[in-house]
């Protein structure tokens, strides 16, 4: 793997016009990488998914060589209906298009980052994605500016691709008193291509960000999501996933309470079936006083199904007052599948509330009982009472339009 | 009514070691092994013991391993690197040498010493019911009611001597559930332990009395690894209760024990540990690293194993009571207390693996830190896809004095089985101003009161204990939190 890297890595070079500088902090991830390799199980935080097994069975040799010249036709049936919003379109790795037509122009900034390196010392991936990536973004909100309509990003993968590497990196900046409701959207016609992403979201004060991972049509690509959230004083972070689609999909939400009074929500939902192997790692850091945090995942796990979720609340001696809680709840239906769990809990301060729970097994029999008692067939009942689990997180969401979105994908009646 | 009378009586003596009231040392002539790691000290120990072939063998198969093993550093307390060159693995009063027939021969300063700990060796004692097995450093020096025992088949002896004795049992079991390729330091007691206690209890008897082991460790610059066995037959059923303490010195001392328990089918254990070993100064200087591998074998079914313990000494205590449930139908129990104060630190928790079909565990712990301490509950809940019909609860509850320390819970949960479910809770608070509140304004003060509420928040574990150690458990957990309020 480490000549091809090397090779990949040295024709991408060659098609961009960096300076001398920026080849050599390319290189330098690109070095560190080859020496860490990807992350395997030996490491903590990928205990329960060992992604260099999971690449090499599932890919075999990936390519990390994308050729970025020339440009791929939109595909507007792919946009969501019923649902006016901007849009920015990755396709196969490549942006192609940005356009905030609902927004007023003078209130968005976007910013060509494509020099700047990801800070964020993470693992071996955020290496590859230094290494690789060829052109981000900063979208900046503007003191005070509430966007009229979400913006989904589409990330669209086509048969053109095989067996490759993408890296994909966009910043937010969210200003005092502006709010920004943001939808990821997986749209995969490709099979066997790592995608391998980071964001990262600066909240100012005050400000207020929606964040929506949406990875439901059904793909054989493994992903990788890592999202990283500074909250300065008053803001407010929601996140929810829907982890269904993909054969592999890690999303990790990295948020730092660093001012007081903001508060983060994570809520996730697993459905997976067939081999399907998804993971949640999140890791809520309070360093100040009184901030809030709530995370609530479940999982509805069919077949050979796998799910893993890592929650780890910290507080800091600074942080009083802080409230953490955490919930996990897991259905296994099928004898083979799998369900792993690892709340963490690292506290030190005293005058704290924190929380977690964490419990998984089979559907209650008796609750079948019951509505079968009442008319309904088995299968029925089932559905019933999986919807009404799955229901609970959706039910989360604060905005009513992505609410019913999501709902329809699940394919949730009320 | 017994220990609070001892202490009366001790009040004097204890006077100048107010904190640590078991820190003082037996001025006694010591055998000991030359200091260092290497094969001829296990051959020094396995000769002085006189051990049969097969168990040097055994040793010395896992002192290869041991050479290969590289000591952890997942650990949350981070100690300085130990030199395994610089200790002393074999230390024995030297009036043991040959060994007393009974206690009336026994050295008067052990006996003087292990009555000034609380533990009755003379058996005019026996009004307390309890069969010790004391410990001093590496030996064991007395064990009492045996022929009593033996009446019943019980075997209850120093490890040692059911080595020479009862070889086909220890062949049968040493080994069996703490494999000599465990980890690192399992691995090194397995060459170098020296003694330790060694129960067997034939099939279908129920032991009468409490067994206890009490560990002593006082020479300086010595590590205890000692070895505990105990085999409950089909459809026995023993508890066992450990006791440990040792001296105030300025330098850490290290104890890595093995503990194995095997239940066959329809038989029941139950082990409790009040673990006190000297914490190490308000500043954090000294005291015991009790690293510590205890694990129980559910083999047959229907088989019980239950741990209880209290933690409130050694300087950092990293251990995992676990339970493997081969057998269907068996069940694992774990109760723990741990408490940290001062520089304390500790990583404690246990590992439920179940195997068997309809096995059942149910885990509580509840941690306390106080002053600079930190405290981690660190528990693995694996039920892998055979063990249908499988049930875990688990709580762990952690109470934090103070911003000065730290409290961390770290599970992990593998369910494989759709038929079986697992359950986790835990919560982390304080003692809440309303309760404290209310306490002193029935006359208690700011530390009565603190003592008071942290019984009650002890008190599902506490009364797992046998009720011998209830009392002074209870009383431990009082003086251990001393000074941590205000």
């Amino acid at each position: 793997m480490k000549e091809q890297l090397q090779k990949d890595f040295d024709n991408i070079v060659k098609n961009l016009n960096l300076s001398q500088k920026d080849i050599e902090i390319k290189q330098f991830y690109l070095d560190n990488f080859i020496n860490k390799g990807f992350p395997n199980k030996r490491e903590e935080d990928w205990k329960f998914s060992d992604l260099n097994q999971i690449i090499k069975k599932d890919i075999g040799e990936l390519s990390f060589y994308s050729d970025y010249t020339y440009t791929n036709k939109v595909d507007t049936s792919v946009f969501v209906d019923g649902l006016e919003h901007n849009k920015l379109v990755f396709i196969n790795g490549r942006i192609e298009k940005i356009d905030f037509d609902y927004e007023q122009k003078d209130k968005i900034e976007i910013i060509d980052q494509s020099e700047s390196i990801n800070k964020l010392d993470n693992n071996s991936l955020s290496d590859l994605n230094n290494a690789f990536t060829n052109k981000s973004f900063k979208i900046l909100v503007k003191d005070g500016y509430q966007l009229a309509k979400p913006l989904i990003i589409y990330h669209t993968t086509n048969s053109k691709i095989w067996s490759k590497n993408i890296n994909l990196r966009l910043e937010f900046e969210l200003d005092k008193n502006s709010s920004l409701r943001l939808i990821d959207l997986f749209n995969d016609t490709s099979e066997k291509n790592f995608l391998n992403i980071f964001y990262n979201f600066d909240l100012k004060e005050n400000s207020v960000l929606k964040n929506y991972k949406v990875d439901k049509l059904e793909n054989k690509n493994i992903k990788y999501s890592f999202n990283n959230i500074e909250q300065d004083k008053d803001s407010i972070s929601e996140t929810f996933i829907l982890s269904a689609g993909s054969n592999f999909f890690k999303n990790e939400i990295n948020c730092n309470l660093n001012g007081k009074y903001s508060s983060a929500f994570v809520n996730g939902i697993f459905s997976l079936n067939d081999n399907k192997h998804h993971e949640i790692r999140t890791i809520i850091n309070h360093l100040t006083e009184n901030t809030k945090s709530y995370q609530l995942i479940k999982s509805v796990l069919e077949n050979s199904s796998k799910a893993a979720y890592q929650g780890k609340i910290y507080v800091n001696s600074e942080a009083q007052k802080t409230d953490g809680y955490q919930l996990s709840k897991a259905i296994l239906l099928n004898k083979e599948s799998e369900f792993n769990a690892k709340p963490e809990l690292e506290i030190y301060a005293d005058d704290v509330k924190c929380s977690h729970g964490s419990a998984s097994g089979n559907l209650n029999e008796d609750s079948i009982f019951y509505l079968m008692s009442r008319g309904l067939n088995y299968q029925q009942s089932r559905e019933l009472l999986i919807n009404g689990f799955l229901l609970d997180v959706v039910e989360k969401i604060t905005d009513s339009e992505i609410k019913n979105l999501i709902k329809n994908l699940i394919g949730i009646k009320e | 009514m017994r220990i609070e009378y001892k202490m009366d009586n001790r009040q004097k003596e204890i006077e100048n070691l107010k904190d640590y009231k078991y820190g003082f040392s037996t001025d006694i002539e010591n055998t000991k092994a030359p200091k260092g790691l290497n094969e001829d000290v296990i051959k020094f120990i396995s000769n002085i013991k006189k051990e049969p072939q097969w168990m040097l063998e055994f040793r010395l198969k896992a002192f290869e391993r041991f050479k290969q093993l590289k000591e952890p550093d997942w650990q949350k307390p981070k100690y300085p690197k130990i030199d395994y060159q610089d200790l002393y693995y074999y230390s024995a009063p030297k009036s043991m040498k040959d060994k007393p027939k009974n206690l009336d021969e026994l050295d008067p300063k052990l006996l003087e010493t292990y009555k000034k700990l609380g533990i009755p060796l003379q058996e005019q004692a026996r009004l307390n019911g309890i069969a010790v097995d004391a410990v001093f450093d590496s030996v064991s020096v007395a064990t009492t009611f045996r022929e009593e025992l033996s009446k019943l088949g019980i075997i209850f002896c120093p490890i040692s001597e059911a080595i020479q004795n009862h070889p086909e049992l220890v062949k049968k079991y040493l080994g069996s559930v703490i494999p000599t390729t465990d980890h690192f330091f399992a691995t090194l007691n397995s060459a170098v332990f020296t003694d330790g206690s060694f129960a067997y209890i034939p099939e279908g008897v129920r032991c009468p009395m409490e067994l206890s082991t009490y560990f002593r460790i006082n020479a300086s610059n010595t590590g205890q690894f000692e070895r505990t066995l105990i085999v409950a037959d089909k459809g026995s059923y023993v508890s066992y209760l450990e006791g440990c303490t040792a001296p105030m010195r300025d330098e850490n001392q290290l104890h890595a024990a093995n503990v194995e328990l095997i239940a066959l089918d329809d038989a029941e254990i139950k082990y409790s540990t009040v673990q006190n070993w000297y914490p190490g100064d308000k500043d954090g200087k000294g005291g015991i690293y009790n690293f510590v591998t205890k694990r129980g074998l559910c083999k047959g079914k229907n088989s019980k194993i239950s741990w209880t313990q209290v933690e409130t000494g050694s300087a950092i205590t990293w251990k995992y009571p676990s339970c493997i449930l081969k057998g269907d139908n068996s069940v694992g129990e774990f109760y723990s207390i741990a408490i940290t104060n001062n520089h304390q630190k500790a990583d404690t928790g246990t590992k439920m693996i179940h195997l068997g079909k309809n096995t059942k565990s149910k885990i509580i712990s509840k941690g306390i830190s106080a002053g600079f301490s930190d405290m981690t509950y660190r528990g693995l809940v694996d039920i892998s896809s055979k063990a249908s019909n499988s049930n875990n609860y688990t709580q762990c509850d952690s109470l934090l004095m103070g911003n000065k320390c730290g409290a961390h819970t770290v599970p992990y949960i593998k369910n494989k089985n759709s038929e079986s479910n697992i359950a986790h809770e835990a919560t982390t608070s304080k003692i809440s101003e309303e309760q404290l509140h209310y306490c002193q304004q029935r006359g208690l003060n700011a530390e009565e009161a603190v003592g008071l509420i942290v019984n009650g928040f002890c008190k599902e574990v506490l009364q797992q204990l046998p009720m011998e150690f209830a009392v002074e458990a209870q009383k431990l957990v009082g003086i251990s939190l001393e000074g941590s309020v205000g």
